[in-house]
């Protein structure tokens, strides 16, 4: 058992952290303040290779591990949590399934220019009537002739209108099973942006990543190719779910990057701060908030870079990434909202990054699975 | 064509620097980057590969961590890294180290070589121009612009005030200034590919004519009588007057120290 990084990982951890306090961090708060997409940072992470960093090379990626992508969104996340989940969606949730059920067509057509960062992906399951109960979806599929028909709608999608390239899912059947319970069997589709009848609804205003462009899907009577079906048709459940194990891992990068920026921020303020005539980091309060913030960011990112390696060599990482998510989130959450409480009253003023860093943290506990999911998770394998 | 880049890893000066006790750097004990002059001299061949062609090898000279800088010519695109070291090359002033590198240079085909300026650690600006020396070929230093014409290269060297456009055959030694481009970013993936390559080591065996007498710290004539780490300026006094006032103000302060 080795907890040392490569070389390799070493020297890409030193890129990604150049590339964020070069590229990244000064527009940071502008980005958050005008809830503005950051295009031509995601112009730059593409030319960098950021877009691809673990898919194949023969498909336009990078051909790194799960371990070098979990850190570039790591360091991002460090200084702008809209940027760390714009490279986590765009990967885990929509590179991700096309490299693992695409044809070798999909495959060339989407994963290829979805690598190299000509285009952005994004994904779809969420809809008013179904977030943890995916089950529960409401937008149809019907195959007429050598086409699908989608119809309904999706919400919350990260990316919305800012992707070229969408996995989603929709209800392409309903059978009953031996039970004689009715079943909704779902399907996984590529749709591109510009298909007709499909439009984008409501931009959500958010709490926290503001920047990261999040919208309603709309799909009416839109026609997509017959072979734009992902995977077999009827498994997309399972494909949803499979793609969402490798999209809690970007999100607990993304948690981890938050709460470790966050603790970077109070170390440096508490150096300068002074209060009765002393730093504030002389105080013993500070000290131990200090180092318990710093223990559980440490634990975070083991836990994180544990779940990634298992991506690289388990078949099954389900157990191991909705603990890092479930982790990783919560100790983004608590340190950042002890950085906010080091910081006093400047910690609640926008002009200090950790009150945006607060902010960003809270979604980490609930987008692609609450917090309450990863137990079920956890817990459904414990009890098994 | 065939371009080769002289590279140095210099210490990070932002992370303070540190001196052995005959006053030369303590290099293994500091955080090291690419010398900024050299990253642009790189960056210059590998505009100069994607637009032309070219095969770009980096070559280095230095302690054997010094494979960590061509592992990263490499991840930004460089084909081949060659590292040179070797205990008697150590101590090296800028003639020993033209030497070596010169003798280096002298196994391998080139069309073009490219040299940072100068390494932020020394700043003497004169081991590309050495090198050019000792192999016969022409310089043009402080280049801010470069262009390939046939067999030639036309290069526009920078003054304070002005610049030169200077045309010269290959083979032909350049030197770069950081204010050249901005230099791109190494690729997750350049980086994977460079830690999976192999780099070649050479010593002081594989140096081509050059004699012993020309080489390391017995090599050098520059002796280092004495270097410290710069000692840090106060912050200064600022004061907010009106032009009359100001002048007044200052002078005051001169005769109160005895400058006038």
């Amino acid at each position: 058992m080795d907890f040392m990084l490569t070389k390799k990982h070493e020297m890409a951890r030193s890129l990604f952290k150049e590339f964020a306090e070069k590229e990244v961090k000064p527009l940071a708060q502008e980005v958050d303040e005008t809830e503005i997409f950051p295009r031509g940072t995601v112009e730059k992470m593409a030319k960098a290779g950021f877009l691809g960093i673990p898919v194949p090379k023969e498909y336009g990626g990078q051909g790194c591990d799960p371990l070098t992508y979990a850190m570039c969104v790591e360091e991002l996340s460090k200084v702008c949590g809209t940027t760390g989940v714009i490279v986590s969606a765009h990967t885990s949730l929509c590179c991700d399934p096309i490299q693992t059920y695409g044809t070798e067509e999909q495959k060339q057509k989407y994963l290829v220019p979805l690598a190299k960062g000509e285009k952005l992906g994004a994904f779809g399951l969420t809809e008013p009537g179904a977030g943890t109960d995916a089950q529960g979806q409401q937008t149809k599929a019907v195959l007429d002739g050598d086409e699908w028909v989608l119809n309904g709608s999706k919400i919350f999608i990260t990316n919305g209108k800012e992707a070229d390239i969408y996995v989603i899912f929709a209800v392409t059947n309903v059978v009953t099973d031996a039970k004689g319970r009715s079943k909704k069997m779902i399907s996984a589709f590529i749709v591109e942006k510009g298909t007709p009848g499909f439009t984008f609804g409501t931009k959500e205003k958010k709490m926290g990543i503001r920047g990261s462009s999040t919208y309603e899907l709309i799909f009416t009577d839109c026609r997509i190719p017959k072979e734009n079906l992902l995977g077999a048709e009827g498994k997309g459940f399972g494909i949803a779910m499979h793609t969402l194990d490798g999209g809690r891992i970007g999100i607990a990068a993304q948690a981890l990057g938050l709460a470790a920026g966050a603790l970077d921020r109070t170390i440096e303020y508490v150096k300068e701060r002074k209060q009765f005539g002393r730093a504030i980091g002389a105080f013993q309060n500070t000290q131990f908030q200090l180092a318990d913030m710093a223990t559980k960011v440490e634990a975070a990112r083991l836990l994180v870079y544990k779940a990634a390696m298992a991506k690289a060599t388990q078949k099954s990482y389900s157990i191991e990434a909705a603990q890092a998510k479930l982790y990783a989130a919560e100790v983004a959450m608590e340190v950042t909202t002890k950085a906010v409480q080091l910081h006093g009253g400047y910690g609640y003023i926008r002009e200090y990054d950790v009150e945006r860093m607060m902010r960003d943290a809270k979604i980490t506990e609930i987008y692609e699975g609450t917090s309450e999911v990863q137990r079920m998770v956890i817990s459904g394998a414990l009890l098994k | 064509m065939k371009i080769v880049v002289c590279i140095k890893q210099v210490p990070d000066t932002k992370g303070g620097v540190k001196f052995n006790p005959d006053g030369t750097l303590d290099r293994g004990a500091m955080l090291t980057i690419m010398n900024p002059d050299d990253k642009a001299g790189l960056e210059a061949a590998l505009r100069l590969k994607d637009q032309y062609g070219a095969e770009v090898t980096a070559i280095t000279m230095g302690l054997p961590k010094a494979e960590e800088v061509l592992r990263e010519a490499m991840a930004m695109g460089a084909d081949k890294g060659i590292l040179v070291t070797d205990r008697v090359l150590g101590g090296a002033d800028t003639w020993a180290t033209s030497q070596t590198l010169a003798g280096a240079i002298r196994n391998l085909e080139y069309d073009l070589i490219i040299t940072g300026r100068q390494a932020i650690d020394g700043d003497t600006a004169q081991v590309g121009p050495q090198i050019s020396e000792h192999l016969g070929i022409p310089v043009i230093s402080y280049a801010q612009k470069i262009e390939i014409e046939g067999d030639s290269v036309i290069v526009e060297r920078q003054y304070d005030d002005r610049y030169h456009v200077l045309k010269a055959q290959m083979p032909c030694l350049i030197t770069a200034l950081a204010e050249l481009n901005e230099a791109r970013y190494m690729t997750p993936g350049g980086i994977f590919d460079a830690y999976d390559a192999e780099i070649t080591v050479w010593g002081r065996a594989d140096l081509k004519d050059v004699e012993d007498s020309n080489l390391g710290l017995k090599g050098s004539p520059t002796q280092i009588a004495k270097a410290s780490d710069k000692v840090r300026k106060g912050a200064g006094e600022k004061v907010a007057l009106d032009p009359t006032e100001a002048v007044a103000y200052i002078v005051g302060k001169l005769k109160d120290k005895h400058v006038i």
